[in-house]
């Protein structure tokens, strides 16, 4: 069992290999955790295809499996693993962080309150909104 | 401080969201109990919010305009280095240091009030550009740290707390300049953290720099 965290939440697959920098995934697996699936112009989510480099094609796809971390380095997104490669974090990179900064629009969150119950920052559309952090610590 | 602004200007359109940046979700609940906030108090145990907006340290702030826009992105908020005046025995705070540290707030606060109340054309509303060149741009390393961050998390969640921990450090490592991430991976002591010999290396390790680039409003400190 692998649990894989990226943008569109946390799953747990039944399978899937982890080999160092690595983590190959079904197809079906991959586009789960990731939206991304394979098509003749590459690896695809959405609008969004992403070319496989040519002559290291292998090191994205084989067979019927998408190496997603693989995948998620060539895009300049960071990837955690655990030591026992159980438990993998695919996030957000650095250049796609600052272009979505760049654009000015604020990125929505979704988080609870004390009693669980979850807030959007975009519930609140049509007022001026001040965020601010604190911490207990 | 930020129930009484609320209290003052939700009449004119503002709505307060505060994000604790606590990993251990009962952390925050007694403060919380305690002030019985009005305004929406929420619990980011993944530092989710300082990953998207690259805030480093609490208080810090972004003013988010009725749109959805961004008009002044993260920032100290209202917060003064003070506390790094302060005598490291007898806890106090030397005069003239208080006296700034009120100033630096109460000029935030006055900023706030007239952008609540002039929109655009305040003068501390940010016009495009000048949101854009302030900012924090996150990089590899940082974005890194937070993925290496919600790694830790959800390992101490699941129960490997040791690797969870390791996993923590790393992250405080590769981006060192975040105290939200550092404070989640040191521990916590009786005294409250302020205490810990770590912090003050931390805040030595500054030297004579200032941590926040100075704030961007006329007349803070």
């Amino acid at each position: 069992m692998i649990t894989i965290q990226s943008d569109l939440g946390e799953m747990t697959v039944e399978r899937g290999q982890a080999d160092g920098d690595a983590l190959w995934l079904s197809a079906q697996d991959a586009e789960a955790a990731t939206g991304f699936v394979k098509k003749p112009e590459g690896l695809c989510k959405g609008d969004l295809c992403v070319p496989l480099p040519p002559g290291r094609e292998a090191a994205f796809v084989r067979g019927a499996e998408v190496n997603v971390a693989g995948l998620w380095r060539h895009l300049g997104r960071a990837v955690a693993r655990s030591a026992r490669g159980d438990a993998w974090v695919l996030g957000e990179g650095a250049r796609d962080r600052a272009a979505a900064l760049e654009t000015l629009e604020a990125p929505d969150f979704t988080l609870p309150d004390a009693s669980g119950r979850m807030h959007s920052l975009s519930a609140h559309r049509g007022k001026k909104a001040l965020l601010v952090t604190w911490a207990s610590w | 401080m930020w129930q009484e602004l609320f209290d003052e200007l939700k009449g004119h359109g503002l709505i307060v969201i505060s994000v604790a940046m606590d990993s251990r979700p009962a952390d925050p609940l007694p403060w919380i109990e305690a002030a019985k906030p009005t305004y929406p108090v929420l619990i980011d145990r993944d530092h989710r919010l300082a990953e998207l907006y690259n805030i480093v340290n609490v208080p810090q702030a972004v003013w988010i305009d009725e749109a959805g826009r961004i008009v002044r992105p993260a920032e100290p908020a209202g917060a003064y280095e003070g506390f790094r005046k302060m005598n490291r025995e007898t806890r106090q705070v030397p005069e003239d240091v208080t006296r700034v540290t009120a100033q630096a707030r109460a000029t935030y606060l006055d900023a706030i009030r007239d952008w609540v109340r002039r929109g655009p054309a305040s003068e501390h509303a940010f016009a495009a550009d000048q949101a854009r060149a302030h900012v924090p741009v996150p990089t590899d390393d940082s974005m890194a740290a937070h993925a290496m961050f919600r790694l830790g998390q959800l390992l101490i969640r699941r129960g490997e707390a040791d690797e969870g921990h390791r996993v923590l450090q790393e992250a405080s490592r590769r981006h060192p300049e975040s105290w939200c991430i550092w404070r989640q991976s040191a521990g916590v002591t009786e005294q409250g953290l302020a205490a810990l010999p770590d912090f003050w290396a931390r805040v030595d390790a500054l030297g004579e720099k200032r941590y926040y680039a100075k704030v961007d409003i006329k007349g803070m400190p």
